[in-house]
């Protein structure tokens, strides 16, 4: 896969103090396991979103390590105890050293 | 007489089947085992003893394609600053590797659940443990039988 892993989050835009929201994310990846062979024998080689992190208002909540064993565009959800409004930031680091981000607002009423 | 002859075909062609099926397994890598599921845990633990209890574990008793399936793990906590999930890790012992995921929770996470979606090579068990902010470790295990495999070549 070529293509620039996408990602997409879902994250609702509003929520009352201390209520705990639901976060889901998805990213297109191939997450190459590093186990398959090409038709040639040789291994092909690792490549797989290793760390998922998700940070509001600059602090990490929740953070994911993904082993070769994650599925193909790798969807993670999480909760989060809305606090105060703020902003989201989401990120995967790529095993080539990449990394894709992705950021979304909440407003706390 | 006959009868022998067929014998000796059928256990000709039994050692032919067998002899392909070892070629078609041996190039793929070793997979892990219950062992080495142990071994990662005491790697991070040592020997401290992990109860039962606690984490709610939810995969599919049968999951069809082995590509995708849903993991769902859910640990009861209050999330409070004090008493917190503050990691779980999720195992497997038949793929080629042990590890799965791993999450690290925080108080402000609310509720330390969380799912995905993981590949798995063959039938085998899931080997959850989940550290708590005082150290205490809780632990769960479910099979889930896997139709087709998702370690594909």
């Amino acid at each position: 896969m070529s293509n620039k892993p996408t990602p997409r989050v879902r994250v609702p835009a509003n929520a009352k103090k201390d209520e705990i929201i639901e976060i889901k994310t998805l990213i297109s990846h191939e997450m190459e396991s590093g186990q398959r062979r090409a038709a040639d024998g040789k291994t092909i080689p690792r490549k797989i979103i290793n760390t998922f992190t998700a940070a509001f208002n600059g602090k990490v909540f929740f953070e994911a390590t993904w082993h070769p064993s994650v599925s193909a565009n790798p969807y993670q959800s999480m909760f989060f105890r809305a606090s105060e409004s703020g902003e989201f930031a989401f990120s995967w680091k790529d095993d080539d050293g990449s990394v894709y981000e992705s950021k979304a607002k909440l407003t706390v009423a | 007489m006959a009868q022998r002859a067929a014998q000796t075909r059928r256990e000709t062609l039994i050692a032919g089947m067998a002899s392909f099926a070892a070629a078609a397994i041996a190039p793929s890598l070793a997979f892990a085992d219950a062992a080495a599921v142990e071994a990662e845990i005491k790697k991070l633990y040592g020997d401290k003893k992990a109860e039962a209890g606690r984490i709610k574990l939810d995969v599919p008793q049968i999951a069809e394609n082995g590509l995708v399936v849903p993991i769902n793990v859910e640990v009861e906590s209050p999330m409070t600053a004090a008493d917190h999930v503050k990691s779980v890790h999720v195992f497997a012992d038949g793929n080629p590797l042990p590890g799965i995921v791993s999450y690290k929770f925080t108080p402000e996470s609310g509720r330390a659940a969380a799912s995905a979606r993981m590949r798995l090579a063959q039938t085998q068990n899931i080997i959850c443990i989940a550290e708590m902010a005082d150290g205490k470790l809780f632990t769960a295990k479910s099979e889930v039988k896997v139709t087709i495999g998702g370690c594909g070549g």
